[in-house]
């Protein structure tokens, strides 16, 4: 914030958007915890919340428009993401990745919503949190499945290997599941917002410092600045979605993957 | 990094640790939106998709059966329409011949009646024939005798006689006209 009020005093030069532009302040001072990314995640949960019981109340045959729209996002996710990559017994967990995705997808999009205009993804709190849920069901679900040894004798050992390959393989594999996956899993989600967010942050502030700048050329290219945000804006809209979808994916895939006899 | 201002300050916030409130909100937030979602939503959606698959088999097998009626009418009509067009066949057949045993019946009764209408008048020129032959050979006897009588000067009383007369007088007349 302060890197803001500072690009408008005069003869700094140009202060570029840092960490800090992700560090706000709460809302009230009297509650510290309340700042705008918290707030949107509330919000998220209650806009997703409405929109879903309202679209989904009726189930009718023949729907409505409005229930369509929102059974054409369940669908997406019960079919296409739970359905084919789970296959059979897939909808036990349909309710948690249809949750993980809409809650993604809305706090992504958050981030080019005028006023809004912050992914609350790009806090690395709310990524770690998913993560570690993805991290407990797909370990819970590979445990109950198999038993505690066997599952773990499956990821260490991995079957039909000759035996001194397990001196390099039993590390990795270990390391894949019980810390690569969870960290690449919210760093991906957290990295693509967080570097979506400034990219955006540089253009908009850039062209608002170029036009407010005394020299004439400066000004001149203050629009450019604008309309490379605005075309930045639309290829955000596409990470946004992509990364929603993604961590969704992979979800689906490691409980598929712990679900799975041999592996 | 270093020329702007704000730099140190910066380097303080490290972005890859998490605030401990938006891991709680997280984590609630979450929690929470799995449970409306999974209790309120997941369920509709599902009763819709059931309803919908339902409603489609039904329709489908529905049609199956309304074809397989549509079928089995069709034979039934076809069969129908060949019997009917064969008893057509057999009616026409047997009108023909009831047609043509009428007409010869009519025909014979026709020419029996003109045969029997010709006998009849034949029968009956005949018999006019025989009485004009009968009154005319009276008559023609009578004036014969009459004229004879006259011719001769005698009365010609004996029956007998004036019979033979006249029946040799008529073959006379008749070998004059051959």
């Amino acid at each position: 914030m302060r890197a803001f009020i500072q690009l408008h005093a005069e003869g700094d030069g140009f202060v570029p958007p840092s960490t800090n532009d992700f560090n706000l302040p709460p809302i009230t001072e009297s509650i510290a915890w309340l700042t705008k990314p918290v707030l949107l995640v509330f919000l998220s949960v209650i806009l997703i919340s409405v929109f879903f019981i309202l679209s989904s109340r009726k189930a009718a045959v023949v729907p409505s428009k409005l229930q369509f729209a929102g059974e054409s996002i369940y669908a997406f996710v019960r079919n296409d993401l739970a359905r084919d990559v789970i296959g059979h017994d897939f909808m036990r967990f349909v309710p948690y990745l249809f949750t993980l995705f809409t809650f993604v997808l809305t706090n992504n999009i958050f981030g080019i919503i005028p006023l809004l205009q912050f992914p609350a993804m790009s806090h690395v709190g709310f990524p770690y949190v998913l993560a570690i849920f993805t991290f407990l069901v797909f370990h819970y679900v590979g445990i109950r499945k198999k038993g505690l040894g066997k599952y773990f004798k499956e990821i260490a050992f991995m079957p039909g290997v000759p035996l001194p390959v397990y001196i390099l393989l039993t590390p990795i594999e270990l390391a894949t599941f019980f810390i690569v996956r969870p960290l690449t899993l919210s760093l991906r989600l957290f990295a693509n917002m967080f570097a979506g967010h400034l990219l955006l942050l540089v253009f908009i502030m850039g062209g608002d410092y170029m036009m407010h700048d005394s020299h004439l050329i400066m000004k001149l290219f203050s629009p450019f600045s604008f309309a490379f945000g605005i075309a930045l804006t639309f290829f955000e809209f596409m990470v946004q979605c992509l990364q929603a979808y993604i961590f969704t994916l992979l979800t689906a895939l490691y409980i598929a993957g712990a679900l799975a006899d041999e592996h | 990094m270093r020329t702007f201002n704000f730099a140190s300050e910066a380097e303080k916030v490290n972005p890859l640790v998490p605030h401990t409130a938006e891991l709680v909100v997280g984590a609630i937030a979450f929690t929470l939106l799995f449970l409306v979602l999974r209790r309120a939503v997941v369920p509709m959606f599902e009763k819709a998709f059931t309803a919908r698959t339902e409603a489609i088999q039904g329709g489908l097998e529905r049609a199956e059966q309304a074809q397989l009626e549509a079928q089995r009418a069709l034979v039934q009509y076809n069969e129908q329409l060949s019997s009917a067009q064969g008893e057509a066949s057999k009616l026409r057949e047997e009108a023909r011949i009831q047609g043509a045993a009428i007409l010869e019946d009519l025909r014979t009764k026709a020419q029996d009646e003109a045969a029997r209408i010709t006998a009849a008048a034949h029968s009956s020129i005949e018999a006019e024939r025989q009485q004009a032959i009968t009154s005319l050979r009276n008559e023609v006897g009578a004036l014969a005798v009459e004229l004879a009588s006259k011719i001769v000067g005698e009365a010609l009383d004996d029956q007998a006689r004036q019979s033979r007369i006249v029946d040799r007088f008529i073959e006379d007349l008749e070998k004059s006209q051959k």
